[in-house]
């Protein structure tokens, strides 16, 4: 069963074709790569699929469900958590309030409860309270969590918008340029979480991120996109030496001038 | 348990402001017990004020319109309500209570169905609509009230009683309610609903995200806020002998917003010391005469520039804090 399916995916900007036409599908369970140079639409692929845009064609379909046009917020409910590409923490809220901001979907107790602080309330607050805790564990974030987010290294607030999504209890996480800003090591501890969340979570995952290290090795397929279409998918080792992606990353292969006479 | 302990505080509570009000009633001039009020009121809006502009960071900027509201209603009802209730416990104290009580409640549920109508189709945009709305509606509520000559018209309405509305508005209730005002919000932001509210602020998309139901956390938190400015309406409409639309006029939706920006956005605390600061600023300079206004101008320029934050910024004061500056937050030299 395919978790993600995309039918003919399009959208455009004015007279900007960001997405024309991108057809991909998502196993349960995958480690799922999108990759493609830059403005080739992976973002915007991203945004429609999450609702953030609206698709000017084609299909979205999560478990079999058509969410095409879905509110952003009916997505995430539904179970699509996403991260941002440009970090969208709530910057002057600790960093345990960030996770539990996305516990909305699951708290009980309703604004009369909060405002007489009853038992339903506080069972409510302690649950959250210690599900953020086990997802900043996890997340390896624990050691900061009454810490303001704004005031994290780049790499940690990456990791707190990873742990926030989780907070949804989602079964398809999408993560836009998770490593961008990492060094090597926090890097390698990123791909040992990535696989962590799959292996023990039991999440799908989609990838779009520029270190191909990252990419060629938690990502068991890649898909490439260009100019908003489609290059070509396969597992990384493939995908690595396809004449394509080699000309969509580095340029068409000029062939060789001839030989001029040598002297 | 934990109620009969919340119980009994409530009755502490409630049992030293009724002394304390007492104390002052009879001991303070007639003027320093208005000023006094006037912070109460003050107080009511800047903290009700404060949860949509500050903690959800929804500019308002028509809040009269709703005071407005909440006092024509409180005074209108108060009216016909009084004589049934002093037929039914006997005139005295208690039956101006009652009436007095039931009347802001009144005045608070227009006020809120005032803010339903205005937040309900400009909160689900985002961006900067329901300033523009809110500054509409204040107006028009203005020029409805000046047009409306049941309710006295531009003249204002002082009830069938020639020496105008009863003066229900004791230091007692002012400061009751602004306890109640300032428990509800208090609980609010401090809550599920009041960290959605401030992750709208800070970035509406990544809330949405987050499977926050943005619109209807806005409108509630909007809502809530109207209804403060209706008890607040209605404890200055039986402070006066009278009201008229004038009373509500922008400035005094712009005193509102000066007050929670001077405290400091988005903090209860702030909120507090920025409507006290209010009336007790202006009725300080009251002897400057035509001057007091530069001055006032000058005042809040110079915390603009001293403390662009406001006096509080984000911060609140609670027991937790003054515990930890007590037992160390001093730095050692």
């Amino acid at each position: 069963m395919n978790v993600l399916e995309l039918g003919r995916v399009e959208k455009t900007f004015g007279g900007l074709r960001a997405v024309g036409g991108v057809t991909l599908s998502v196993a349960d369970k995958a480690i799922f790569g999108l990759i493609g140079p830059n403005g080739a639409g992976k973002t915007t692929l991203f945004n429609v699929i999450t609702g953030v845009y609206r698709p000017d064609g084609g299909t979205v379909r999560f478990l079999g469900q058509d969410i095409s046009g879905w509110a952003p917020a009916r997505v995430a409910a539904a179970g699509i958590a996403r991260t941002f590409q440009n970090i969208r923490v709530f910057r002057s809220m600790t960093v345990e309030e960030n996770v539990m901001v996305a516990g909305h979907r699951i708290h009980r107790a309703n604004l009369l409860d909060a405002v007489l602080r009853n038992g339903r309330w506080e069972r409510d607050e302690q649950e959250f309270r210690r599900r953020a805790t086990e997802l900043l564990e996890i997340m390896n974030l624990r050691g900061v969590a009454r810490e303001p987010a704004g005031s994290l290294p780049y790499g940690s607030q990456r990791r707190l918008e990873i742990a926030r999504a989780l907070m949804l209890s989602p079964r398809l996480l999408l993560l836009d340029e998770p490593a961008a800003g990492m060094n090597s090591q926090e890097a390698a501890e990123l791909e040992r979480q990535i696989r962590f969340l799959r292996d023990e979570l039991g999440l799908t995952v989609v990838l779009v991120e520029h270190n191909m290290s990252v990419v060629m090795s938690v990502c068991e397929r890649i898909h490439v996109v260009d100019h908003g279409e489609t290059v070509c998918e396969g597992p990384p080792a493939e995908v690595k030496v396809h004449p394509r992606v080699l000309a969509a990353y580095l340029g068409e292969e000029v062939p060789e001038p001839a030989a001029e006479a040598t002297p | 348990m934990r109620w009969l302990v919340r119980g009994a505080v409530a009755a502490a509570v409630l049992a030293g402001l009724l002394g304390l009000a007492r104390v002052i009633e009879g001991g303070l001039m007639e003027y320093a017990q208005r000023v006094l009020l006037l912070a109460g009121i003050n107080v009511i809006l800047a903290v009700g004020l404060n949860l949509i502009n500050g903690t959800t960071g929804q500019f308002s900027i028509g809040h009269a319109g709703f005071m407005a509201v909440g006092a024509y209603t409180c005074a209108w009802v108060g009216q016909h309500l009084a004589p049934g209730v002093a037929g039914a416990v006997g005139a005295g104290a208690i039956a101006d209570a009652i009436s007095l009580n039931a009347a802001l409640v009144s005045g608070a549920v227009t006020a809120a169905l005032a803010g339903v109508i205005v937040g309900v189709p400009s909160l689900r945009l985002k961006g900067d609509y329901l300033a523009i709305v809110t500054l509409g509606f204040g107006e028009i509520i203005r020029i409805v009230f000046n047009n409306w000559k049941a309710l006295g018209g531009a003249t204002g309405y002082s009830g069938e009683d020639p020496a105008g509305l009863p003066a229900w508005t004791t230091l007692f209730w002012v400061y009751a309610w602004v306890v109640v005002i300032i428990t509800v919000v208090r609980n609010v932001t401090f809550s599920q609903t009041g960290r959605s509210l401030i992750a709208i602020r800070e970035d509406e998309v990544a809330a949405e995200a987050m499977a926050t139901p943005t619109t209807r956390l806005k409108v509630v938190a909007f809502v809530l806020s109207a209804a403060a400015a209706g008890v607040a309406g209605g404890l200055f409409a039986h402070l006066q002998a009278g009201i008229r639309p004038e009373d509500f006029r922008l400035e005094k939706s712009i005193d509102m917003i000066v007050m929670i920006i001077v405290g400091g956005l988005g903090s209860i605390t702030g909120a507090v010391v920025g409507g006290v600061f209010m009336a007790v600023a202006l009725e300080l300079m009251r002897d400057l005469e035509e001057y007091r206004l530069v001055l006032y101008a000058l005042l809040l320029i110079l915390i603009m520039i001293l403390r662009p934050e406001g006096l509080f910024g984000s911060r609140e004061l609670s027991f937790g804090w003054l515990r930890r500056k007590a037992r160390g937050g001093e730095p050692a030299s």
